[in-house]
Protein backbone atom coordinates (compact mmCIF):
# COMPACT_ATOMS: atom_id res chain seq x y z
CA UNK A 1 0.00 0.00 0.00
CA UNK A 2 3.29 2.43 0.09
CA UNK A 3 2.65 3.40 -3.32
CA UNK A 4 -0.38 5.05 -2.56
CA UNK A 5 -0.11 6.05 1.10
CA UNK A 6 2.95 8.13 1.53
CA UNK A 7 4.73 6.70 5.14
CA UNK A 8 3.69 9.44 7.50
CA UNK A 9 0.25 10.22 5.95
CA UNK A 10 -1.21 8.85 8.65
CA UNK A 11 0.68 10.11 11.45
CA UNK A 12 0.49 13.72 9.79
CA UNK A 13 -0.92 16.34 11.52
CA UNK A 14 -1.15 19.10 9.10
CA UNK A 15 -3.33 15.78 7.10
CA UNK A 16 -5.84 14.87 10.02
CA UNK A 17 -6.73 18.78 10.16
CA UNK A 18 -7.56 19.22 6.09
CA UNK A 19 -9.13 15.85 6.19
CA UNK A 20 -11.25 17.15 9.30
CA UNK A 21 -12.28 20.30 7.82
CA UNK A 22 -12.37 19.03 4.48
CA UNK A 23 -15.19 16.65 5.59
CA UNK A 24 -17.13 18.95 6.93
CA UNK A 25 -17.22 21.41 5.01
CA UNK A 26 -17.90 18.78 2.45
CA UNK A 27 -21.04 17.66 4.00
CA UNK A 28 -22.23 21.47 4.34
CA UNK A 29 -21.64 22.43 0.58
CA UNK A 30 -22.93 19.00 -0.27
CA UNK A 31 -26.22 19.81 2.28
CA UNK A 32 -26.84 23.63 0.68
CA UNK A 33 -25.40 23.22 -2.68
CA UNK A 34 -28.37 20.85 -3.87
CA UNK A 35 -31.07 23.37 -3.12
CA UNK A 36 -28.58 25.70 -4.89
CA UNK A 37 -28.86 23.48 -8.04
CA UNK A 38 -32.96 23.29 -7.54
CA UNK A 39 -33.07 26.40 -7.01
CA UNK A 40 -30.94 27.89 -10.09
CA UNK A 41 -29.06 29.43 -7.92
CA UNK A 42 -25.26 29.11 -8.77
CA UNK A 43 -24.98 32.47 -9.74
CA UNK A 44 -25.69 33.64 -6.68
CA UNK A 45 -22.91 31.35 -4.97
CA UNK A 46 -20.74 32.36 -7.80
CA UNK A 47 -21.22 36.16 -6.92
CA UNK A 48 -20.70 35.37 -3.41
CA UNK A 49 -17.91 33.57 -3.93
CA UNK A 50 -16.40 37.17 -5.42
CA UNK A 51 -17.49 39.24 -2.09
CA UNK A 52 -15.83 36.10 -0.23
CA UNK A 53 -12.42 36.85 -1.91
CA UNK A 54 -12.43 40.67 -1.49
CA UNK A 55 -13.67 39.70 2.48
CA UNK A 56 -10.53 36.86 2.57
CA UNK A 57 -8.30 39.42 1.45
CA UNK A 58 -9.47 42.00 3.93
CA UNK A 59 -9.29 39.52 6.89
CA UNK A 60 -5.35 38.42 5.57
CA UNK A 61 -4.51 42.58 5.92
CA UNK A 62 -5.50 42.91 8.72
CA UNK A 63 -4.31 39.60 10.40
CA UNK A 64 -7.26 37.79 11.59
CA UNK A 65 -8.28 34.23 10.40
CA UNK A 66 -9.32 34.38 6.52
CA UNK A 67 -12.28 32.09 7.38
CA UNK A 68 -13.81 34.93 9.17
CA UNK A 69 -13.38 37.20 6.12
CA UNK A 70 -14.75 34.96 3.69
CA UNK A 71 -18.15 34.18 5.78
CA UNK A 72 -18.24 38.78 6.56
CA UNK A 73 -17.90 39.25 2.85
CA UNK A 74 -20.21 36.63 2.00
CA UNK A 75 -22.80 37.12 4.24
CA UNK A 76 -22.81 41.39 3.60
CA UNK A 77 -22.94 39.65 -0.40
CA UNK A 78 -25.51 38.13 0.34
CA UNK A 79 -27.71 40.89 1.93
CA UNK A 80 -26.89 43.29 -1.16
CA UNK A 81 -28.19 40.54 -3.34
CA UNK A 82 -31.37 40.07 -1.12
CA UNK A 83 -32.01 43.82 -1.19
CA UNK A 84 -31.57 44.13 -5.30
CA UNK A 85 -33.85 40.71 -5.41
CA UNK A 86 -31.64 37.61 -6.94
CA UNK A 87 -33.45 37.58 -9.71
CA UNK A 88 -32.79 41.00 -10.60
CA UNK A 89 -29.39 41.19 -9.82
CA UNK A 90 -28.91 38.11 -12.49
CA UNK A 91 -30.99 40.12 -15.09
CA UNK A 92 -29.18 43.41 -14.25
CA UNK A 93 -26.30 41.01 -15.37
CA UNK A 94 -23.94 44.42 -16.50
CA UNK A 95 -24.56 46.33 -12.88
CA UNK A 96 -23.77 43.03 -11.42
CA UNK A 97 -20.74 41.67 -13.09
CA UNK A 98 -19.13 45.34 -12.60
CA UNK A 99 -19.71 44.86 -9.13
CA UNK A 100 -18.22 42.01 -8.86
CA UNK A 101 -15.61 42.82 -10.87
CA UNK A 102 -14.56 45.69 -8.34
CA UNK A 103 -14.69 43.28 -5.44
CA UNK A 104 -12.00 41.39 -7.11
CA UNK A 105 -10.21 44.34 -7.86
CA UNK A 106 -10.33 44.92 -4.07
CA UNK A 107 -9.03 41.36 -3.14
CA UNK A 108 -6.08 42.70 -5.69
CA UNK A 109 -5.32 45.55 -3.80
CA UNK A 110 -5.85 43.99 -0.21
CA UNK A 111 -3.31 40.61 -1.10
CA UNK A 112 -0.87 43.21 -2.94
CA UNK A 113 -0.64 45.52 0.67
CA UNK A 114 -0.46 42.58 2.66
CA UNK A 115 2.14 40.66 0.72
CA UNK A 116 4.29 43.80 1.07
CA UNK A 117 3.48 44.05 4.61
CA UNK A 118 4.16 41.01 5.75
CA UNK A 119 6.08 39.43 2.60
CA UNK A 120 4.21 36.34 3.06
CA UNK A 121 3.81 35.55 -0.62
CA UNK A 122 1.65 32.38 0.28
CA UNK A 123 -1.31 34.22 0.83
CA UNK A 124 -2.57 35.23 -2.40
CA UNK A 125 -2.09 31.54 -3.14
CA UNK A 126 -4.05 30.80 0.28
CA UNK A 127 -6.85 33.28 -0.21
CA UNK A 128 -7.83 32.80 -4.25
CA UNK A 129 -6.80 28.86 -4.36
CA UNK A 130 -6.80 27.38 -0.84
CA UNK A 131 -4.45 25.87 1.10
CA UNK A 132 -6.32 23.15 3.63
CA UNK A 133 -2.66 22.01 5.05
CA UNK A 134 -2.11 25.02 6.34
CA UNK A 135 -4.80 25.73 8.43
CA UNK A 136 -4.34 25.82 11.86
CA UNK A 137 -5.56 23.37 14.01
CA UNK A 138 -7.25 25.97 16.16
CA UNK A 139 -9.64 27.18 13.41
CA UNK A 140 -11.39 23.39 13.52
CA UNK A 141 -14.14 24.95 16.46
CA UNK A 142 -14.95 27.89 14.12
CA UNK A 143 -15.51 25.90 11.33
CA UNK A 144 -17.64 23.40 13.39
CA UNK A 145 -19.85 26.37 14.69
CA UNK A 146 -20.56 27.89 11.08
CA UNK A 147 -21.30 24.61 10.20
CA UNK A 148 -23.56 23.72 12.95
CA UNK A 149 -25.10 27.19 12.07
CA UNK A 150 -25.77 26.43 8.60
CA UNK A 151 -27.13 23.24 8.81
CA UNK A 152 -29.36 24.30 11.49
CA UNK A 153 -30.92 26.71 9.08
CA UNK A 154 -31.20 24.17 6.40
CA UNK A 155 -32.85 21.91 8.82
CA UNK A 156 -35.45 24.66 9.48
CA UNK A 157 -36.42 25.80 5.88
CA UNK A 158 -35.81 23.00 4.00
CA UNK A 159 -39.48 22.25 3.36
CA UNK A 160 -40.77 25.62 2.56
CA UNK A 161 -37.72 26.33 0.89
CA UNK A 162 -38.26 23.58 -1.70
CA UNK A 163 -41.95 24.53 -2.14
CA UNK A 164 -41.24 28.39 -3.44
CA UNK A 165 -38.46 26.21 -5.26
CA UNK A 166 -41.15 25.21 -7.48
CA UNK A 167 -43.49 28.49 -7.36
CA UNK A 168 -43.00 31.48 -5.00
CA UNK A 169 -46.93 31.97 -5.57
CA UNK A 170 -47.69 28.73 -4.30
CA UNK A 171 -45.79 28.76 -1.37
CA UNK A 172 -46.80 32.08 -0.36
CA UNK A 173 -50.62 31.19 -0.95
CA UNK A 174 -49.74 28.28 1.79
CA UNK A 175 -48.83 30.79 3.92
CA UNK A 176 -44.99 30.60 3.54
CA UNK A 177 -43.21 33.96 4.46
CA UNK A 178 -40.75 33.86 1.15
CA UNK A 179 -38.66 36.83 1.46
CA UNK A 180 -37.89 35.47 4.96
CA UNK A 181 -37.30 32.10 3.51
CA UNK A 182 -35.29 32.88 0.61
CA UNK A 183 -32.94 35.41 3.15
CA UNK A 184 -32.27 32.36 5.60
CA UNK A 185 -31.27 30.41 2.59
CA UNK A 186 -28.71 33.06 1.29
CA UNK A 187 -27.29 33.40 4.67
CA UNK A 188 -27.13 29.79 4.86
CA UNK A 189 -25.40 29.85 1.39
CA UNK A 190 -22.54 32.63 2.06
CA UNK A 191 -21.67 30.35 5.52
CA UNK A 192 -21.26 27.21 2.60
CA UNK A 193 -19.54 29.41 0.08
CA UNK A 194 -17.30 30.92 3.23
CA UNK A 195 -16.14 27.11 4.38
CA UNK A 196 -15.46 26.47 1.13
CA UNK A 197 -13.34 28.67 0.84
CA UNK A 198 -11.09 27.81 3.59
CA UNK A 199 -10.67 24.58 1.86
CA UNK A 200 -10.54 24.85 -1.65
CA UNK A 201 -10.02 28.59 -2.11
CA UNK A 202 -12.71 31.59 -2.89
CA UNK A 203 -11.70 31.48 -6.17
CA UNK A 204 -12.87 27.87 -6.16
CA UNK A 205 -15.54 27.70 -3.66
CA UNK A 206 -17.95 27.14 -6.09
CA UNK A 207 -16.72 23.78 -7.48
CA UNK A 208 -17.05 22.23 -4.13
CA UNK A 209 -20.40 23.58 -3.81
CA UNK A 210 -22.23 23.48 -6.53
CA UNK A 211 -20.15 20.15 -8.09
CA UNK A 212 -21.24 17.20 -5.57
CA UNK A 213 -24.58 18.55 -6.08
CA UNK A 214 -24.94 18.07 -9.91
CA UNK A 215 -23.38 14.47 -9.55
CA UNK A 216 -25.94 13.83 -7.34
CA UNK A 217 -28.84 15.15 -9.08
CA UNK A 218 -28.05 12.64 -11.96
CA UNK A 219 -27.84 9.73 -9.98
CA UNK A 220 -31.20 10.06 -8.05
CA UNK A 221 -35.14 11.36 -8.05
CA UNK A 222 -35.35 12.06 -4.43
CA UNK A 223 -34.38 14.55 -2.78
CA UNK A 224 -33.29 13.13 0.30
CA UNK A 225 -30.75 10.75 -1.47
CA UNK A 226 -29.42 13.49 -3.47
CA UNK A 227 -28.05 15.28 -0.56
CA UNK A 228 -26.58 12.31 0.67
CA UNK A 229 -25.23 11.34 -2.45
CA UNK A 230 -23.68 14.84 -2.73
CA UNK A 231 -22.33 14.98 1.08
CA UNK A 232 -20.50 11.40 0.05
CA UNK A 233 -18.96 12.82 -3.32
CA UNK A 234 -18.03 16.35 -1.72
CA UNK A 235 -16.22 13.98 1.03
CA UNK A 236 -14.85 11.34 -1.14
CA UNK A 237 -13.25 13.76 -3.29
CA UNK A 238 -12.17 16.01 -0.56
CA UNK A 239 -10.37 12.96 0.66
CA UNK A 240 -9.13 11.51 -1.79
CA UNK A 241 -7.70 15.30 -2.94
CA UNK A 242 -5.37 15.76 0.40
CA UNK A 243 -4.52 12.05 -0.36
CA UNK A 244 -3.49 12.93 -3.75
CA UNK A 245 -1.85 15.94 -2.98
CA UNK A 246 -0.05 14.44 0.10
CA UNK A 247 1.52 11.83 -2.51
CA UNK A 248 2.32 14.52 -4.93
CA UNK A 249 5.30 15.58 -3.07
CA UNK A 250 7.77 12.90 -4.13
CA UNK A 251 6.33 13.36 -8.23
CA UNK A 252 8.69 15.59 -9.14
CA UNK A 253 12.00 15.89 -8.56
CA UNK A 254 11.54 19.72 -6.82
CA UNK A 255 9.64 17.86 -3.88
CA UNK A 256 6.98 20.54 -3.27
CA UNK A 257 2.84 19.40 -2.69
CA UNK A 258 0.58 20.09 -5.42
CA UNK A 259 -2.34 22.01 -4.38
CA UNK A 260 -4.96 20.23 -2.72
CA UNK A 261 -7.79 22.54 -4.44
CA UNK A 262 -6.11 21.28 -7.87
CA UNK A 263 -6.94 17.69 -6.74
CA UNK A 264 -10.42 18.37 -5.62
CA UNK A 265 -11.25 20.45 -8.59
CA UNK A 266 -10.33 17.72 -11.02
CA UNK A 267 -12.28 14.80 -8.89
CA UNK A 268 -15.21 16.31 -9.33
CA UNK A 269 -14.90 17.14 -12.92
CA UNK A 270 -13.88 13.58 -13.76
CA UNK A 271 -17.28 12.61 -11.38
CA UNK A 272 -19.44 14.75 -13.42
CA UNK A 273 -18.55 13.33 -16.42
CA UNK A 274 -18.63 10.25 -15.28
CA UNK A 275 -22.47 10.27 -14.70
CA UNK A 276 -22.58 10.40 -18.55
CA UNK A 277 -21.53 6.69 -19.19
CA UNK A 278 -23.95 4.29 -20.02
CA UNK A 279 -24.74 2.60 -17.01
CA UNK A 280 -24.75 5.51 -14.54
CA UNK A 281 -27.39 7.17 -17.07
CA UNK A 282 -29.33 4.35 -16.94
CA UNK A 283 -30.12 4.75 -13.44
CA UNK A 284 -30.93 8.06 -13.94
CA UNK A 285 -33.46 7.31 -16.57
CA UNK A 286 -37.02 8.29 -15.46
CA UNK A 287 -38.85 5.10 -14.88
CA UNK A 288 -42.47 5.49 -15.80
CA UNK A 289 -45.41 3.17 -15.62
CA UNK A 290 -48.55 3.28 -17.53
CA UNK A 291 -49.02 5.19 -21.08
CA UNK A 292 -46.67 7.95 -22.50
CA UNK A 293 -47.79 11.65 -21.91
CA UNK A 294 -50.90 12.24 -24.58
CA UNK A 295 -49.54 14.09 -27.86
CA UNK A 296 -49.05 17.47 -27.61
CA UNK A 297 -49.65 17.88 -23.95
CA UNK A 298 -47.56 20.45 -22.09
CA UNK A 299 -43.75 20.70 -22.33
CA UNK B 1 -74.07 40.19 -8.45
CA UNK B 2 -73.84 39.84 -4.85
CA UNK B 3 -75.88 41.53 -2.62
CA UNK B 4 -73.85 43.45 0.16
CA UNK B 5 -75.45 41.56 2.53
CA UNK B 6 -73.81 41.24 5.92
CA UNK B 7 -72.34 37.68 5.87
CA UNK B 8 -74.23 36.55 8.73
CA UNK B 9 -77.40 36.65 6.25
CA UNK B 10 -75.88 35.07 3.57
CA UNK B 11 -73.66 32.33 5.86
CA UNK B 12 -73.17 30.27 2.67
CA UNK B 13 -71.31 32.62 0.68
CA UNK B 14 -67.72 31.36 1.30
CA UNK B 15 -65.58 34.06 -0.77
CA UNK B 16 -66.95 37.37 -1.07
CA UNK B 17 -65.28 39.90 -3.10
CA UNK B 18 -66.09 43.44 -2.11
CA UNK B 19 -65.14 46.12 -4.53
CA UNK B 20 -62.31 45.49 -5.19
CA UNK B 21 -59.53 47.88 -7.25
CA UNK B 22 -55.92 47.38 -8.43
CA UNK B 23 -53.69 50.08 -10.20
CA UNK B 24 -50.10 48.45 -11.11
CA UNK B 25 -47.73 51.40 -12.42
CA UNK B 26 -50.43 53.78 -12.69
CA UNK B 27 -52.77 51.11 -15.15
CA UNK B 28 -56.18 50.51 -13.82
CA UNK B 29 -55.96 46.57 -13.80
CA UNK B 30 -59.75 46.00 -11.66
CA UNK B 31 -62.26 48.31 -11.29
CA UNK B 32 -64.66 47.96 -8.43
CA UNK B 33 -64.77 43.97 -9.18
CA UNK B 34 -67.30 42.70 -6.98
CA UNK B 35 -69.02 38.98 -6.81
CA UNK B 36 -69.23 35.66 -4.37
CA UNK B 37 -68.77 32.57 -4.56
CA UNK B 38 -70.64 29.70 -2.56
CA UNK B 39 -69.82 26.41 -1.34
CA UNK B 40 -69.88 23.40 -3.39
CA UNK B 41 -70.35 25.98 -6.47
CA UNK B 42 -68.30 25.94 -9.67
CA UNK B 43 -67.44 29.51 -10.80
CA UNK B 44 -65.68 30.05 -14.33
CA UNK B 45 -63.74 33.02 -13.89
CA UNK B 46 -63.82 34.70 -17.59
CA UNK B 47 -61.87 36.56 -19.64
CA UNK B 48 -59.62 37.16 -22.57
CA UNK B 49 -55.86 37.64 -21.57
CA UNK B 50 -54.85 40.82 -19.54
CA UNK B 51 -58.51 41.61 -18.62
CA UNK B 52 -56.98 40.79 -15.13
CA UNK B 53 -57.75 37.19 -13.92
CA UNK B 54 -54.41 36.14 -12.92
CA UNK B 55 -54.12 39.81 -10.62
CA UNK B 56 -57.79 39.22 -9.12
CA UNK B 57 -56.90 35.59 -8.13
CA UNK B 58 -53.56 36.80 -6.44
CA UNK B 59 -55.53 39.55 -4.32
CA UNK B 60 -57.97 36.64 -3.59
CA UNK B 61 -54.97 34.76 -2.17
CA UNK B 62 -53.38 37.67 -0.69
CA UNK B 63 -50.54 37.86 -3.19
CA UNK B 64 -51.54 41.18 -3.90
CA UNK B 65 -52.54 44.29 -2.11
CA UNK B 66 -55.87 45.85 -3.90
CA UNK B 67 -55.73 49.46 -3.75
CA UNK B 68 -59.41 49.55 -2.93
CA UNK B 69 -61.68 46.97 -1.32
CA UNK B 70 -61.32 43.98 0.67
CA UNK B 71 -61.57 40.08 0.25
CA UNK B 72 -63.73 38.06 3.06
CA UNK B 73 -63.40 34.17 3.30
CA UNK B 74 -66.49 32.89 5.30
CA UNK B 75 -67.22 36.84 6.42
CA UNK B 76 -64.03 37.36 8.15
CA UNK B 77 -60.78 38.97 6.57
CA UNK B 78 -58.81 36.65 4.23
CA UNK B 79 -55.68 36.54 6.43
CA UNK B 80 -56.59 33.90 8.56
CA UNK B 81 -57.86 31.35 6.41
CA UNK B 82 -54.81 30.44 4.40
CA UNK B 83 -55.64 27.40 5.16
CA UNK B 84 -59.07 27.42 3.30
CA UNK B 85 -57.54 27.98 0.18
CA UNK B 86 -55.79 25.64 -2.12
CA UNK B 87 -54.09 27.30 -4.95
CA UNK B 88 -53.13 26.01 -8.47
CA UNK B 89 -51.02 28.15 -10.63
CA UNK B 90 -50.94 28.76 -14.55
CA UNK B 91 -47.68 27.21 -15.32
CA UNK B 92 -44.80 25.92 -12.85
CA UNK B 93 -41.36 25.49 -14.01
CA UNK B 94 -39.21 22.48 -13.41
CA UNK B 95 -36.19 21.50 -14.29
CA UNK B 96 -36.47 17.52 -15.75
CA UNK B 97 -33.38 17.33 -13.47
CA UNK B 98 -35.33 18.61 -10.54
CA UNK B 99 -35.43 15.84 -7.53
CA UNK B 100 -39.40 16.13 -6.58
CA UNK B 101 -41.12 13.61 -7.47
CA UNK B 102 -44.76 13.56 -7.98
CA UNK B 103 -45.74 12.21 -4.65
CA UNK B 104 -43.06 14.59 -3.26
CA UNK B 105 -45.00 17.81 -4.13
CA UNK B 106 -48.21 16.56 -3.14
CA UNK B 107 -46.71 15.66 0.40
CA UNK B 108 -45.78 19.50 0.57
CA UNK B 109 -49.14 20.09 -0.06
CA UNK B 110 -49.09 18.79 3.86
CA UNK B 111 -46.35 20.52 5.51
CA UNK B 112 -44.77 22.21 2.81
CA UNK B 113 -45.13 25.22 4.77
CA UNK B 114 -43.91 24.14 8.06
CA UNK B 115 -40.49 24.62 9.54
CA UNK B 116 -38.17 21.98 11.35
CA UNK B 117 -37.82 18.25 10.03
CA UNK B 118 -40.55 16.74 9.08
CA UNK B 119 -43.34 14.40 10.75
CA UNK B 120 -43.09 11.85 7.64
CA UNK B 121 -45.92 9.44 9.22
CA UNK B 122 -47.68 6.60 7.49
CA UNK B 123 -50.93 8.73 7.81
CA UNK B 124 -49.19 11.16 5.34
CA UNK B 125 -48.23 8.52 3.10
CA UNK B 126 -51.71 6.83 3.03
CA UNK B 127 -53.26 10.37 2.61
CA UNK B 128 -50.73 11.32 -0.31
CA UNK B 129 -51.61 7.56 -2.14
CA UNK B 130 -55.46 8.21 -1.68
CA UNK B 131 -55.01 11.77 -3.34
CA UNK B 132 -52.93 10.40 -6.47
CA UNK B 133 -55.61 8.05 -6.58
CA UNK B 134 -58.13 10.50 -6.52
CA UNK B 135 -56.70 12.85 -9.17
CA UNK B 136 -55.78 9.42 -11.72
CA UNK B 137 -51.73 10.04 -10.96
CA UNK B 138 -50.64 7.08 -9.78
CA UNK B 139 -49.36 5.86 -12.58
CA UNK B 140 -46.65 8.78 -12.96
CA UNK B 141 -46.79 9.48 -8.84
CA UNK B 142 -42.75 8.24 -8.85
CA UNK B 143 -41.71 10.04 -11.88
CA UNK B 144 -39.88 13.41 -11.41
CA UNK B 145 -42.64 16.28 -11.49
CA UNK B 146 -40.64 18.01 -14.57
CA UNK B 147 -41.01 15.58 -17.10
CA UNK B 148 -44.53 15.17 -16.54
CA UNK B 149 -46.93 16.26 -19.47
CA UNK B 150 -48.64 19.44 -18.84
CA UNK B 151 -51.95 17.61 -18.25
CA UNK B 152 -50.15 15.55 -15.80
CA UNK B 153 -48.49 18.12 -13.97
CA UNK B 154 -52.15 19.63 -13.56
CA UNK B 155 -53.55 16.88 -11.96
CA UNK B 156 -50.46 16.40 -9.53
CA UNK B 157 -50.74 20.38 -8.74
CA UNK B 158 -54.68 20.00 -8.00
CA UNK B 159 -53.63 17.15 -5.87
CA UNK B 160 -50.69 19.27 -4.04
CA UNK B 161 -54.08 22.16 -3.54
CA UNK B 162 -56.69 19.42 -2.34
CA UNK B 163 -54.57 17.29 -0.02
CA UNK B 164 -54.54 20.67 2.56
CA UNK B 165 -58.90 20.04 2.80
CA UNK B 166 -58.98 23.79 1.64
CA UNK B 167 -62.59 24.67 0.87
CA UNK B 168 -62.17 26.70 -1.94
CA UNK B 169 -59.60 25.70 -5.14
CA UNK B 170 -58.46 28.52 -7.00
CA UNK B 171 -57.23 27.41 -10.75
CA UNK B 172 -55.09 30.01 -12.79
CA UNK B 173 -55.57 29.03 -16.41
CA UNK B 174 -55.67 25.37 -16.06
CA UNK B 175 -56.48 24.92 -19.88
CA UNK B 176 -54.28 27.16 -21.02
CA UNK B 177 -51.38 24.45 -21.87
CA UNK B 178 -53.70 21.46 -22.43
CA UNK B 179 -54.79 19.70 -25.37
CA UNK B 180 -57.90 19.58 -25.72
CA UNK B 181 -58.79 15.85 -24.51
CA UNK B 182 -56.68 16.68 -21.82
CA UNK B 183 -58.36 19.74 -21.17
CA UNK B 184 -61.84 17.80 -20.79
CA UNK B 185 -60.04 15.56 -18.43
CA UNK B 186 -59.22 18.31 -16.07
CA UNK B 187 -62.71 19.51 -16.14
CA UNK B 188 -64.45 16.52 -15.80
CA UNK B 189 -61.86 15.81 -12.17
CA UNK B 190 -62.78 19.43 -11.13
CA UNK B 191 -66.42 18.84 -11.59
CA UNK B 192 -66.34 15.44 -9.74
CA UNK B 193 -63.83 16.76 -6.83
CA UNK B 194 -66.18 19.17 -6.41
CA UNK B 195 -69.02 17.02 -6.03
CA UNK B 196 -67.45 14.93 -3.74
CA UNK B 197 -65.68 16.76 -1.43
CA UNK B 198 -68.42 19.57 -1.63
CA UNK B 199 -65.23 21.91 -2.31
CA UNK B 200 -65.96 25.76 -4.15
CA UNK B 201 -63.78 26.04 -7.23
CA UNK B 202 -62.92 29.30 -8.95
CA UNK B 203 -61.42 28.63 -12.08
CA UNK B 204 -59.66 31.24 -14.67
CA UNK B 205 -59.92 30.53 -18.21
CA UNK B 206 -59.99 32.57 -21.68
CA UNK B 207 -62.84 30.62 -23.78
CA UNK B 208 -65.58 29.62 -21.47
CA UNK B 209 -67.08 26.87 -23.84
CA UNK B 210 -65.30 23.98 -22.36
CA UNK B 211 -66.82 24.96 -18.79
CA UNK B 212 -70.13 25.34 -19.63
CA UNK B 213 -71.43 21.71 -18.88
CA UNK B 214 -70.01 22.28 -15.14
CA UNK B 215 -69.87 25.57 -14.49
CA UNK B 216 -72.78 27.31 -12.00
CA UNK B 217 -71.78 30.91 -12.04
CA UNK B 218 -69.78 32.99 -13.90
CA UNK B 219 -67.87 35.90 -13.53
CA UNK B 220 -67.40 37.83 -16.61
CA UNK B 221 -64.13 40.12 -16.30
CA UNK B 222 -63.56 42.87 -19.32
CA UNK B 223 -61.83 46.06 -19.51
CA UNK B 224 -61.07 45.50 -15.56
CA UNK B 225 -64.99 45.02 -15.02
CA UNK B 226 -66.91 42.21 -13.60
CA UNK B 227 -70.34 40.82 -14.24
CA UNK B 228 -71.55 37.86 -12.59
CA UNK B 229 -74.49 35.41 -12.13
CA UNK B 230 -75.35 32.32 -14.25
CA UNK B 231 -74.04 32.04 -17.68
CA UNK B 232 -78.11 33.13 -18.92
CA UNK B 233 -77.81 36.40 -16.53
CA UNK B 234 -74.28 37.07 -17.31
CA UNK B 235 -73.73 36.08 -21.74
CA UNK B 236 -75.96 38.46 -22.77
CA UNK B 237 -75.63 41.06 -25.50
CA UNK B 238 -76.55 43.63 -22.96
CA UNK B 239 -74.48 42.77 -19.97
CA UNK B 240 -71.31 42.16 -21.51
CA UNK B 241 -71.85 45.57 -23.95
CA UNK B 242 -72.18 47.27 -21.03
CA UNK B 243 -68.89 45.71 -19.09
CA UNK B 244 -66.50 45.90 -22.49
CA UNK B 245 -68.02 49.41 -23.03
CA UNK B 246 -68.40 48.94 -26.83
CA UNK B 247 -71.40 47.21 -28.65
CA UNK B 248 -70.76 43.19 -28.44
CA UNK B 249 -73.31 40.59 -29.64
CA UNK B 250 -73.68 36.88 -28.25
CA UNK B 251 -74.09 33.65 -30.85
CA UNK B 252 -75.22 30.56 -29.99
CA UNK B 253 -73.25 28.02 -32.45
CA UNK B 254 -73.70 24.36 -32.22
CA UNK B 255 -74.30 24.52 -28.63
CA UNK B 256 -71.20 26.95 -28.26
CA UNK B 257 -71.15 30.51 -26.74
CA UNK B 258 -69.57 33.12 -29.05
CA UNK B 259 -68.68 36.74 -28.33
CA UNK B 260 -68.59 39.32 -31.42
CA UNK B 261 -67.75 43.16 -31.68
CA UNK B 262 -69.11 45.22 -33.48
CA UNK B 263 -72.94 46.47 -34.74
CA UNK B 264 -75.27 43.75 -35.40
CA UNK B 265 -75.72 45.06 -39.35
CA UNK B 266 -71.90 44.49 -39.74
CA UNK B 267 -71.34 40.99 -38.60
CA UNK B 268 -74.69 39.52 -38.87
CA UNK B 269 -74.85 36.20 -39.34
CA UNK B 270 -76.81 34.11 -42.15
CA UNK B 271 -80.43 33.36 -40.97
CA UNK B 272 -79.52 29.73 -41.54
CA UNK B 273 -81.98 27.51 -39.03
CA UNK B 274 -78.84 24.81 -38.94
CA UNK B 275 -76.24 27.52 -37.57
CA UNK B 276 -78.77 27.80 -34.78
CA UNK B 277 -79.31 24.23 -33.76
CA UNK B 278 -78.47 23.50 -30.42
Amino acid sequence: MHWLFEPGFFSSHAVHVACVIGSIVAVVSGVVGVFTVVRGQSFAGHSLADVATAGGSGAFLVGISPLFGFVAGGVVGAGAMEMIGVRRARGRDLATGIVLGASIGLAALFLYLGTTRSSTTGASQQILFGSIFSTVSSTVPIVAVFSVVCLGIMALVHRPLLLSSVSTDMAAARGVPVRVVGLLYMLALALAVGLSSLAIGAILSTALLIGPAAIALRLTRRIGWAIVAACLCGVGAVLLGVLLAYDSYDWSSTHAYWPVSFFIVVIIFLGYLATELPFLRAARTPRRQGEPAAPGAGR
Amino acid sequence: MTDPDHPQVAPRELLAVEGISVSLSGRQILDNVTFGVRAGEFTGLIGSNGAGKTTLLRVILGLQRPSAGRVLVLGAPRRQHTRSMGYVPQKILLDPDMPLRARDLVALGIDGNRFGFPTASKQCREAVDEMLHAVGAESFSDARVGILSGGEQQRVLIAHALIGRPQLLLLDEPLANLDLKSGQEVVALLDRIADEQQIAILLSAHEMNPLLPVMDRIVYLAGGRAASGTTEEVVRDEVLSALYGYEVHVHTLHGRIVVVAGPMEETELPPDPTLRAV
